[in-house]
């Protein structure tokens, strides 16, 4: 078997740092080869410290991981020969051209100085940085920034891929572009990805199965559909029309469930039997004479599955602590 | 005329409580000329034995002046990078949307720049005296020698806050230390004018720090010598130099 | 890939980094040969103190701008490592096969090249306004490598106290110091010539005046090989203490498996 038939395992990974701060509390996975795996969880939940484990750049303080067929302590440099890692920084020179960081990159992992330009130029191409290939990384916008930093992963030919919250911060037109790349790389290149994030709808769009870690454990794992059905509660908003009292909706609508986050103009409540509800929603509205801008019933979301394992919103969540510094 | 005040205030404030505040800005201000001082007045203090120095004071007095006007222009120039460091990382445009009346941020720079060479200056002033310092000048004398050295001061603060208004990066700020660092060693540095020969006596007769020197050496002394024409070139050059920063304030302006 | 094509991909980098950074250019290059010119024409009538080693002060402050050279170049190595800690890339190298001793060496490298560089600038200035060297050719061959083994000392310094902090700021903080060692030397007058005592201690006392003295040694003395001996040792003194207290805290911040 080569590497490429093995994908990520852990048992047991524990990470401590001063103070006795249990960053990851014992996390077991197992990443198929081929698969993208989402891990989602708020700020501070061990998501980064989980990704350095197992790209052997942190050891693990007990438990144990094997990536790519190797133990990530002992066997280290084969690991790194096996993966690609775009992590939470850029993580780029600003001095150097984007073409100069990939030929560097190639360089370190041994490919031959011809081989070097060759890939170099089919990495450009394949995340459009061709036209900027040999301008400073220091004027680069922030997309750019991240497709470069996704074609340094690649520059090796990995068969494991580590994303660390790799559209934090990007526009929409970038992040759309950076998931079609890594849909297309599990797809058409067989790569297994491993990709940490804090959108909900990432998670949604691109993994094949989803983890949701929160404050060092694993809560949930499943298929995002797998994990909404055992949640199983739709919610429904509604947006009152001009005049219209948000109160007396809100009245009406906490007959058929408990009321959760909305936007600021709506009223929003979890149904008791779903979307069954809804016609009696609408006609009780109607008996009391009340309009609506606006109606909408929402699928259950992987929030809502945050919610219901931890108690919290994973939205709400997002504002808590960073998790702790690697030294 | 509040409104320029209270923008001035407000910024010289902040600059003051940032520097005071953080060991890395204030400590090189604060270091640098002490060690410049000692380094001068102690490692090269044989240097009054040449043949033809006659400064009757003694070799710590003789550079004491140029450390003072050196500490000057340089606080000037450390208040720039701040300036510089401000627009770089958009704190300035802030500043831009805040002030009432915009020529405020330059005066309130300036009002820090000065309020930083103050702390240096007693320090500076406290060691020399610790190290046996002699003053031939009175009270009016020396209080003309630090009026002098504040004009040089505000001269680097204009200088250098005109530089980093315009280019609004903090590279800018070999440009702004090296015209200064020139215009103060192209003059009597560690020999009287008349000891100088050769290219730098030349450089040295036309640069106008030397005017600014010899004529803090003779209040010093108690011998004041060409004062007038030394206020007027340190006014002189203030006023100009003020009036080239605040060209680069309308600069960042235009920036946006 | 051979430890020695990486110390060369990570020295090319170092190289390229420098000549992209202005400031890096003119501090290291410009400030000093303008103190060269400054200091030795405004001192130059020191050479009538009775003692003075030469007749030329020019020739007798050539030796000066070496070291500040070096020192400006120290900082803008140690600022550069420290960066590439803030960033994040030295994250980005320790996932490659890169061998920990090659990152320090290739960064090193970069820094001896560029002290060779001024090396020889600074000796064409020299030798462009008039100073001979009493050592001849040889002696200016010597010269250069004392003169890189010396950029190169200091670049550990640079990248210990780099990688112990992590922080472009720490390291720029180091420069005071370095700078205070400089001027707290024998660099404007022979140490026998310093007349305030507590000054010729500190001078006596301080590595960097052994290092000028080497440098100048060549240009003003000859052969001193007592002078030369000091300055080779401290040089490599610091060299060896620097590098291996670098090697030891780059293991502290790459605490990859």
């Amino acid at each position: 078997m080569s590497a490429r038939d093995h994908g990520i395992e852990a048992e047991g990974l524990v990470r401590t740092f001063k103070g006795d701060i249990r960053a990851v509390d014992g996390i077991d996975l197992r990443v198929e080869p081929g698969e993208i795996y989402g891990f989602l969880g708020p700020n501070g939940a061990g998501k980064s410290t989980t990704v350095h484990m197992l790209t052997t750049l942190l050891p693990p303080t007990s438990g144990s991981g094997r990536v790519a067929g190797f133990d990530i302590v002992r066997e280290g440099p084969k690991v790194r020969s096996a993966i690609g890692a775009a992590l939470q920084e850029a993580a780029l020179d600003n001095l150097l051209t984007g073409r100069e960081h990939l030929r560097l990159q190639c360089a370190l992992h041994g490919i031959g100085r011809a081989e070097r330009k060759v890939r170099a130029q089919e990495l450009l191409e394949r995340v459009g940085l061709t036209l900027a290939a040999d301008r400073k990384v220091g004027g680069y916008s922030g997309g750019m920034k991240r497709r470069l930093d996704l074609a340094l992963a690649l520059a090796h030919r990995p068969s494991i891929l580590f994303l660390d919250e790799p559209t934090t911060g990007l526009d929409v037109q970038s992040r759309s572009a950076l998931w079609t790349e890594v849909a297309r790389l599990a797809r058409e290149d067989g790569v297994t990805v491993f990709l940490t994030t804090q959108y909900l709808e990432e998670a949604d769009a691109l993994a094949n199965r989803v983890g949701i870690i929160d404050q060092g454990h694993i809560v949930a794992e499943g298929t995002p559909e797998q994990l909404k059905a055992q949640i199983g509660r739709s919610t429904v908003e509604a947006v009152p029309a001009d005049g219209t009292s948000p109160q007396a909706i809100a009245r009406i609508l906490e007959q058929f469930g408990e009321q959760t986050g909305g936007s600021p103009k709506g009223v929003a409540v979890r149904l008791e039997h779903g979307v069954e509800d809804l016609a009696g929603i609408v006609r009780a509205l109607d008996a009391e004479g009340i309009t609506l801008e606006h109606l909408e019933l929402h699928a259950p979301s992987l929030d809502d599955v945050f919610l219901a394992k931890t108690g919290r919103s994973l939205e709400g969540a997002a504002e808590e602590q960073d998790e702790p510094e690697d030294r | 005329m509040r409104g320029f005040w209270s923008v001035a205030l407000a910024v010289a404030w902040r600059v003051l409580h940032n520097v005071f505040t953080t060991p890395s800005l204030l400590l090189p201000g604060l270091i640098f000329p002490l060690f410049f001082f000692t380094a001068f007045a102690g490692g090269l203090s044989r240097v009054d034995n040449i043949p033809g120095f006659d400064f009757p004071n003694g070799y710590t007095a003789f550079q004491f002046v140029f450390v003072l006007l050196q500490s000057a222009a340089f606080s000037g120039v450390f208040t720039g990078f701040g300036v510089a460091r401000d627009f770089e990382y958009g704190f300035a445009r802030r500043l831009l949307l805040g002030a009432p009346r915009r020529a405020g941020i330059v005066a309130g720079y300036a009002m820090a720049a000065t309020g930083r060479w103050a702390a240096t200056a007693v320090l500076l002033t406290v060691v020399a005296f610790a190290a046996g310092m002699q003053v031939g000048g009175g009270g009016v004398d020396l209080f003309a020698l630090y009026a002098m050295a504040l004009f040089v001061n505000l001269t680097g603060a204009f200088w250098a806050s005109g530089v980093a208004m315009r280019l609004r990066t903090v590279q800018a700020g070999p440009i702004m230390q090296l015209p200064v660092f020139l215009a103060l060693f192209f003059a009597p540095v560690y020999v009287p004018l008349s000891l100088l020969s050769g290219w730098l006596h030349s450089v040295a007769s036309v640069n106008p720090t030397t005017a600014l020197l010899e004529a803090g050496r003779s209040l010093i002394s108690g011998s004041p010598e060409h004062i007038s024409l030394a206020f007027l070139v340190a006014i002189g050059l203030a006023g100009a130099l003020s009036v080239w920063s605040l060209r680069g304030l309308r600069s960042a302006e235009r920036a946006g | 890939m051979s430890t020695f094509a990486q110390v060369g991909q990570i020295a090319r980098r170092s190289v390229l980094r420098t000549a992209r950074q202005p400031a890096n250019i003119i501090f290291p290059f410009v400030f000093p040969t303008a103190l060269l010119a400054v200091t030795s024409a405004g001192l130059s009538s020191a050479t009538k103190i009775p003692g003075f080693p030469t007749d030329s002060f020019l020739a007798f402050f050539l030796a000066f701008p070496f070291i500040q050279g070096a020192l400006f170049a120290t900082m803008n190595a140690g600022t550069d490592l420290a960066r590439d800690i803030q960033t994040g890339f030295l994250n980005r190298l320790a996932l490659t096969p890169l061998r920990g001793g090659a990152l320090i060496v290739g960064q090193l490298a970069g820094v001896a090249t560029l002290g060779f560089v001024q090396s020889v600038y600074y000796l064409t200035v020299g030798l462009i306004i008039g100073v001979r060297l009493a050592s001849g050719v040889t002696g200016a061959a010597v010269l250069i490598i004392l003169a890189t083994v010396i950029a190169i000392a200091f670049g550990s310094l640079g990248a210990f106290f780099a990688l112990r902090t992590g922080s472009g700021e720490a390291v720029q903080g180091l420069f005071p110091l370095l700078f205070v060692g400089l001027f707290l030397s024998s660099m404007n007058l022979p140490r026998n010539l310093i007349e305030a005592d507590w000054f010729r201690i500190v001078a006596t006392f301080n590595p960097i005046s052994y290092l000028i003295e080497g440098l100048r040694s060549l240009i003003i003395a000859g052969w001193d090989w007592q002078a030369l001996a000091l300055a080779f040792g401290f040089a490599a003194l610091l060299a060896i203490g620097s590098l291996t207290a670098a090697t030891w805290a780059l293991t502290l911040r790459l605490t990859r498996t």
